[in-house]
């Protein structure tokens, strides 16, 4: 098993409001092939966002593979509601930061 | 009817798109002109405030290609969610770009104008009728919540557009909508699969967003047949491939799968996406599950104070080593100064950018590394006069600070303006995010007729 980086597996990492209560973040990868593994490794679990935005786990709202887009999504009660007082990010458009840094265990024969 | 075409110029109005992309999309001969206005994600402050977050001349150079073409070509021009926020006041603020466009162009039309917001009467009796429900994860919704509010709205779906388009409606300017609504509503008049406007609808509310490269400023066209629909831009440089349509359905939404909506849930577990061209996605399998019970989404934003903000650099090793310290120290001082003022009436909070000043509490490396770090000091009090007082003394205590340690007497803040304390005005905060069950999904969305 090789670790490789997230940014050379995925084209798209970002975070979004899903609505003012829900923040969202969206895993695309590079193509079918490299999702198929990234998938299979089961590096990424609910666990791993509960741990990575320290919120308990009860605050994944959900965590869902979506084949059709290469995409694995997830999604946490935001901590304060977009735009509340002492809230730093309306449009939760910053908070996918900390997935960058995300390194994937998986097969070396199969790294892309 | 075989087809039927939709173009969507941008993904909100006043957001732009260039008039090659637009006209390359008139020669497609659309059926219908529609757009999307609004949205919820700037936040609490536009409801409230009931002012719109787009420009009054982008929106109206916008519009008035929009109505041109439409009237040209004798289609509907339909509007969701004007103003932004999509309340009474930014429903009046579309309608007069609008007659104003008609003024100036000598444009002659039937307009539906449809509103949005809410009587709180009516919400209440609903409210202690058990007919307005939690969205989870927010709160139940309380009397002293809605009462609160200042508007409150509700997401209309496509019933009240048909009810329009079928009373001869030339053009649209509706309230706060359902986003895809707009695009859909025609076409599910005359026949189209529900499922499959919806979903088309809810890709081409932004517009090329769903193309590759992606903008929000630029047109997509939308094809609409008996078992599909194509979507494809409008602009040579960008492309529709599978997986920036099937990306796009992921956007701002909690589960791709499962999209609620008024009246019920588009489900996208069998939805397959295939490459048509070089520039078109067709998709197939989307379908819409009508609800045992129709329900409206309900938005609504309440005051909570008056804001005033100072924004502040620091640049002195030894403070930045000191900052929580020395934040702890100006708090202290601040009660100790004001004693006679509730803690209750204001709120002071540090924004400390170069640490935890994006994420806050998800911050998950809340160390200052950096030789710098931005600060930005704000209160929200009851009052704007008290806003202002409380900043005024912890701007001016965190300026002059002595610290264990300080060799740099003069003052430790760089302000980059003049005057340092910005008044920023009401704050408002989301208050009404709840479902509305209803009989009726028109009733609650009266349409007001001008011949322009």
């Amino acid at each position: 098993m090789k670790k490789v980086s997230i940014r050379a597996l995925a084209v798209v990492i970002r975070s979004k409001n899903a609505g003012p209560y829900e923040l969202t973040f969206d895993l695309i990868f590079k193509d079918s092939a490299t999702y198929q593994r990234v998938k299979k490794s089961g590096f990424f679990t609910p666990e791993l966002f509960a741990e990575l935005y320290r919120v308990p786990l009860a605050d994944v709202i959900s965590f869902v593979e979506f084949d059709p887009a290469n995409a694995i999504k997830c999604t946490i009660r935001r901590p304060r509601a977009a735009g509340d007082v002492g809230e730093t990010d309306v449009y939760g458009a910053q908070q996918h930061a900390p997935l960058l840094d995300l390194a994937v265990p998986i097969d070396a024969e199969v790294i892309p | 009817m075989e087809e039927f075409r939709v173009l969507s110029p941008t993904a909100i109005l006043g957001y732009g798109f260039p008039l090659e992309s637009f006209a390359r999309g008139m020669e497609f001969k659309p059926h219908v002109i529609a757009v999307d206005a609004g949205s919820t994600d700037p936040g609490p402050y536009y409801l409230g405030a009931g002012v719109s977050f787009t420009d009054r001349q982008a929106v109206k150079r916008d519009l008035e290609i929009m109505l041109k073409a439409g009237l040209e070509q004798r289609i509907p021009v339909i509007v969701g969610s004007a103003g932004g926020a999509g309340a009474d006041p930014h429903l009046e603020w579309c309608l007069e770009i609008v007659r104003e466009i008609a003024r100036e162009a000598k444009l002659h039309f039937r307009m539906a104008s449809i509103s949005a917001e809410l009587e709180k009467s009516m919400l209440e009796e609903a409210l202690a009728d058990g007919r307005i429900s939690v969205l989870e994860p927010g709160k139940p919704l309380t009397r002293e919540e809605l009462e609160a509010s200042v508007h409150v709205v509700a997401q209309m779906g496509m019933e009240p557009f048909i009810r329009a388009l079928e009373a001869g409606a030339d053009v649209i300017i509706a309230g706060r909508s359902y986003d895809p609504a707009v695009f859909a509503a025609l076409p599910v008049s005359k026949g189209f699969d529900p499922g499959l406007a919806l979903h088309m609808g809810k890709i081409l509310e932004c517009a090329a967003i769903a193309a590759s490269p992606g903008s929000g400023s630029d047109c997509m066209l939308g094809i609409l047949k008996e078992a599909h629909f194509c979507v494809e831009p409008l602009h040579p440089a960008r492309k529709c491939t599978t997986s920036s349509v099937a990306a796009h359905t992921l956007y701002e939404k909690t589960n791709p799968y499962l999209l609620p909506g008024p009246g019920g849930m588009l489900d996208l577990k069998d939805c397959r996406f295939f490459q048509e061209t070089e520039y078109r996605v067709r998709v197939e399998g989307s379908r819409f599950i009508p609800a045992p019970k129709y329900t409206l989404k309900l938005e609504g934003a309440k005051q909570v104070g008056y804001r005033t903000l100072s924004i502040a650099g620091a640049r002195d090793p030894v403070f930045i080593e000191q900052l929580d310290m020395i934040i702890a120290g100006v708090k202290e001082r601040l009660a100790d100064n004001f004693k006679d003022v509730a803690p209750s009436r204001y709120q002071l909070l540090f924004h400390i950018y170069g640490r935890d000043g994006v994420m806050g509490e998800l911050e998950p490396t809340p160390q200052i590394t950096s030789h710098e770090v931005g600060i930005i000091m704000e209160v929200v009090a009851e009052t704007q006069e008290l806003a202002d007082t409380i900043l005024s003394f912890a701007r001016s205590t965190m300026l002059h600070y002595g610290y264990p340690g300080r060799i740099s007497t003069a003052g430790n803040l760089a302000f980059p303006y003049s005057p340092s304390d910005l008044k920023t005005g009401p704050v408002y905060q989301f208050s009404v995010h709840h479902l509305l069950e209803v009989d009726d999904p028109v009733a609650l969305f009266p349409i007001t007729w001008e011949c322009i």
